[in-house]
């Protein structure tokens, strides 16, 4: 089983640096794609898979899609590389380089390699989910049905041509 | 059977938030920006799922729908003002965008 | 309704003799308010005001501190424990840690002669100020400015502590100030407004100085209780302190009393009206400098090097002054000299341990040298301004009254006997030479300066009013008396140039010099305490011996006065063409102004123009401190502006940088 973890971040970690390396953003969005794939085998081999199901559905299906309908919508092509920012030039590296240290650094100080998952996995059940978000998160819940319709209308009133 | 320890999946999170946040100041176009974005979204879900494994807690993953759910929105908003901007500007480099300079 | 009065434990020293009104308190706090009212009055509405309505305004106030200060002597003289001061304190003004000053009175026999003179003077000056001013132009704004000088003169004399006394110190220097630059469209007046108040300004710093040792050492600056502390002393203890106090109170009184070397804005203050320089720089304002030595006299008993030093100033100066009076030809300038040269005498008073003389001097000059002043203005009134002596002549024929009152007090200052200032000179001069700091010297040199006042006044009597006319033809029909308005106030201040010296018969014709003995309890820890150091010893001369070299010497003065200017008018030309250096020197006055011109205010103009201007003000402030932080803010704004580049990515990396050193800062450093 801690195998099949590996192989999936092993494939999550190719990819990023695939979407991040790759000219056109119709390959990153791809890339993305398989990113999100992964990820939702690692959540199933955290024993969750209502989470996996619903990242594959909306992230992976819906989210992604919408990405590549805006990309093919606006033609976009190659990109030109030019770099304006002295600050992004000359910072960039070292500052992912001391990012990357840096919290790699706490994980492992925090968390030593000796702490174990818990052997059994926890009743990540819909219905268990589904206690939880209407019991105790019902009010966060709602809010982010608002959140979606403002997004709708925000999205609609944006994108127009003209009112 | 040898068992993931916490601290590789936090491992896995970090690399994968590192690479968005590095895509994010390397990239031009807008549009992949804004996919490295949903990279580092996706890195602390893992982070959030897998601290819910570990500490047997479920509320872990509601957080994480939560923040799927914002991210879709986020999205649908986002896209929605790059294509304004694409309409004004002509042009999806974003540092063709630098109207607010002092 | 009489009260059973309270026994003295209970009271204290509150005395009330009978109702309520005529408590002390009430009474003096009536005295010293109504010219405040009247100055605010007559300051804020008199532009509106009738001069008729004004002038009641500003006379009712200084006529209802008569009456008051009359009520007060007598309330204060009725009651039973008397010689005893009386104090009250109305409230609290100052208390910070040690110090504290209230806005209270103290009311003994010095202040209530103060009181009188003051009060009597101002009313009558203010009487005569209405006739005077009537076409001078700025009438409220005069009255309210006299009004105002009433009443801080008035808190100088009946206040119980040394910071509410300076209160009433510089707020005479400001009136006298604004006062002396009454006319101050004309420059020279502006300008000597300005002398004045700078140059008693440099008094008052040491006044200051003074009054902070005083507290320093003894820890209170109320005069009861300081008084008493010094008192108690045994004599040579804490000398060196107490010199040195009583030299910086002493140079406070140098500069307001207008004694070497800072006398020197006293004769340009005769640019002010007539009725300034008579109740300022004549009766009051300038004897405020006697009245501090005398009540601090108890400092100065127990300090006899300081005390010395005002007797040879106090000395220096009545000569010094008199000599320049001498070949002065502008009428008032010469009564500015004679002003300093008596202030002098009334220091030579006080310094030589005779406080009584000195204060009895101060009276009976009041009364003279204002009445000298008024009849001055009555002649510029009827000269149409013209000063100069030697342009006038035989206008005793014209103005009579005049002439009458100003003769009466050139007799009196001269030393003519059964007249006030012979009375009151004669005890000055005895005391120089057999007090307990009298010198012979001191005594001589007094002699001889009363011999010169008598000169220059009969001089100035001669040439203004006796023998023939030099007044040109144009200004001939312009002669005549004074109105009734100016003339009262002449008369009735001529009565007391003649009875005021009659308070104190002198001890060489077997009198008991009542005034000695009535402010002997005033003084008494003070003469005890220098007949302890320098008992009394007998000279030479007898009392009556003293007096006769005065009485020569005047007799002298009024001489060979009469014979130069009345009968051959020709010798002092003659003289003056023979000693030419002398005269020259006298007449520019040693040329004290061009001195201290050279030594002070030049180089004082030239610091500030050269460094304080140039590099201070402009280099340092405006620039540096100013301009430079306006500029460095503009220059930071200019860097930090770079930041806003309008370059996404360069936002994102700052945000990684700050989320890096965050990072750091909470998990390394922390």
């Amino acid at each position: 089983m801690a195998i099949l973890f590996y192989i999936c971040a092993a494939v999550a970690v190719l990819a990023a640096l695939n979407v991040i390396l790759q000219r056109t953003p119709v390959y990153s969005a791809l890339s993305l794609i398989v990113v999100l794939c992964s990820l939702a085998g690692v959540y199933l081999l955290l024993g969750a898979e209502f989470m996996a199901v619903i990242q594959v559905i909306i992230y992976a299906g819906a989210i992604m899609v919408l990405f590549v309908f805006v990309i093919m919508l606006l033609n976009a092509g190659h990109e030109t590389t030019t770099h304006r920012s002295r600050m992004a030039r000359w910072l960039g590296a070292p500052l992912i380089a001391a990012i990357l240290v840096e919290l790699l650094t706490v994980i492992w100080g925090q968390f030593p390699a000796t702490a174990k998952l818990l052997p059994a996995p926890l009743d990540a059940s819909p219905a268990a989910i589904g206690h939880l978000l209407f019991r105790n998160y019902v009010l966060p819940f709602e809010v982010t049905s608002i959140v979606i319709l403002v997004a709708i209308l925000g999205a609609v009133v944006l994108a127009k041509k003209e009112f | 059977m040898p068992i993931v320890p916490l601290s590789h999946y936090l491992a896995l999170s970090i690399i994968i938030f590192v690479l968005g946040a590095a895509g994010f100041i390397i990239r031009r176009n807008i549009i992949t920006v804004f996919m490295c974005i949903e990279l580092m979204l996706n890195a602390v879900n893992l982070a959030f799922m897998a601290f819910s494994r570990f500490l047997g807690n479920l509320d872990g993953q509601l957080f994480v729908f939560f923040v799927i759910v914002v991210a879709a929105a986020e999205a649908a908003v986002g896209l929605a003002i790059i294509i304004a901007l694409y309409r004004n500007h002509e042009s999806l480099n974003i540092e063709d965008y630098d109207s607010m300079k002092m | 309704m009489s009260r059973v009065p309270k026994t003295r434990a209970e009271k204290g020293n509150r005395k009330t003799v009978r109702g309520t009104f005529m408590n002390l308190e009430i009474l003096l706090l009536l005295m010293v308010l109504p010219p405040l009212l009247g100055a605010a009055l007559n300051g804020i509405f008199g532009r509106r005001f009738s001069q008729g309505v004004v002038s009641l305004i500003a006379c009712g106030g200084a006529g209802l501190s008569m009456v008051f200060a009359l009520l007060a002597a007598w309330v204060y003289s009725a009651s039973r424990s008397q010689p005893v001061p009386f104090t009250y304190p109305y409230f609290t003004w100052i208390q910070v840690g040690e110090l504290q000053a209230d806005y209270a009175f103290y009311y003994d026999r010095l202040t209530l002669i103060m009181t009188l003179t003051v009060t009597v003077v101002a009313f009558l000056i203010h009487l005569y100020s209405r006739g005077y001013m009537e076409h001078e132009g700025g009438y409220y704004r005069f009255f309210c400015y006299l009004n105002l000088f009433l009443f801080m003169m008035l808190t100088l004399v009946t206040a119980a502590n040394y910071p509410l006394m300076f209160v009433g110190w510089e707020g005479v220097g400001l009136c006298s100030y604004l006062l002396i630059g009454f006319y101050f469209r004309k420059k020279s007046a502006a300008d000597a407004g300005k002398k004045a108040f700078i140059v008693t300004r440099i008094g008052d710093a040491g006044f200051t100085v003074g009054v902070a040792l005083l507290f320093w050492t003894f820890h209170s600056l109320d005069f009861h209780t300081v008084y008493r502390r010094i008192a108690a002393l045994p004599q040579g203890e804490f000398a060196g302190v107490l010199t040195a106090i009583g030299l910086l109170i002493f140079l406070g009184a140098v500069g307001k009393s207008a004694q070497l070397p800072l006398y020197v804005w006293l004769p340009d203050a005769m640019e002010g009206p007539t009725p300034v320089s008579a109740l300022i720089h004549a009766a009051t304002m300038v004897t405020a400098g006697v009245y501090l030595v005398a009540r601090s006299s108890i400092i100065y008993a127990h300090a006899p090097a300081a005390l010395a030093v005002v007797g040879v100033i106090g000395c220096l100066t009545a000569f010094y002054a008199a000599t320049i009076a001498l070949t002065q030809n502008d009428l008032k300038r010469m009564l500015a000299y004679s002003t300093i040269s008596q202030l002098g005498y009334m220091f030579l008073g006080c310094g030589v341990g005779v406080f009584a003389a000195g204060i009895f001097h101060l009276m009976t000059h009041a009364f003279f040298k204002s009445l000298l002043f008024l009849a001055a203005g009555s002649v510029m009134h009827a000269m149409n301004g013209e000063l100069d002596m030697r342009k006038m002549g035989g206008l005793r024929h014209k103005l009579k009254i005049t002439h009458a009152t100003f003769l009466i007090a050139t007799l009196a200052i001269s030393g003519v006997p059964f007249f006030s200032g012979f009375f009151s000179k004669d005890e000055i001069l005895g005391g120089a030479y057999e007090g307990p700091l009298g010198q012979a010297w001191l005594y001589w040199a007094g002699t001889f300066t009363a011999g010169m006042t008598a000169f220059y006044m009969f001089r100035a009597l001669a040439m203004t009013f006796w023998g023939k006319s030099r007044v040109e033809p144009a200004a001939e029909h312009h002669l005549h008396e004074s109105s009734s308005k100016m003339t009262v106030p002449l008369i009735v201040l001529a009565f007391f140039s003649i009875v005021a010296g009659y308070v104190s018969w002198p001890r060489a014709w077997h009198g008991s010099e009542a005034f000695d003995r009535y402010l002997a309890p005033v003084f008494a820890p003070a003469q005890d305490a220098l007949r302890n150091a320098h008992p009394y010893h007998l000279e030479d001369l007898s009392p009556g011996a003293l007096m006769g070299f005065a009485l020569l010497a005047a007799a002298i003065g009024i001489g060979i006065a009469l014979w130069w200017y009345l009968k051959s008018t020709e010798i002092p030309e003659q003289l003056a063409e023979r000693f030419a250096d002398l005269y020259t020197i006298l007449i520019h006055k040693y040329y004290i102004d061009e001195f201290y011109n050279w030594l002070i205010v030049r180089p004082i103009c030239v610091v500030s123009d050269k460094f304080l201007w140039r590099v201070v003000d402009v280099g340092a402030i405006d620039n540096t401190l100013v301009n430079g932080t306006g500029e460095a803010c503009s220059t930071v704004g200019g860097l930090l502006r770079r930041i806003q580049s309008g370059n996404i990515p360069s936002y994102a990396a700052w945000v990684l940088l700050g989320a890096v050193l965050w990072l750091l800062y909470i998990f390394v450093i922390h």
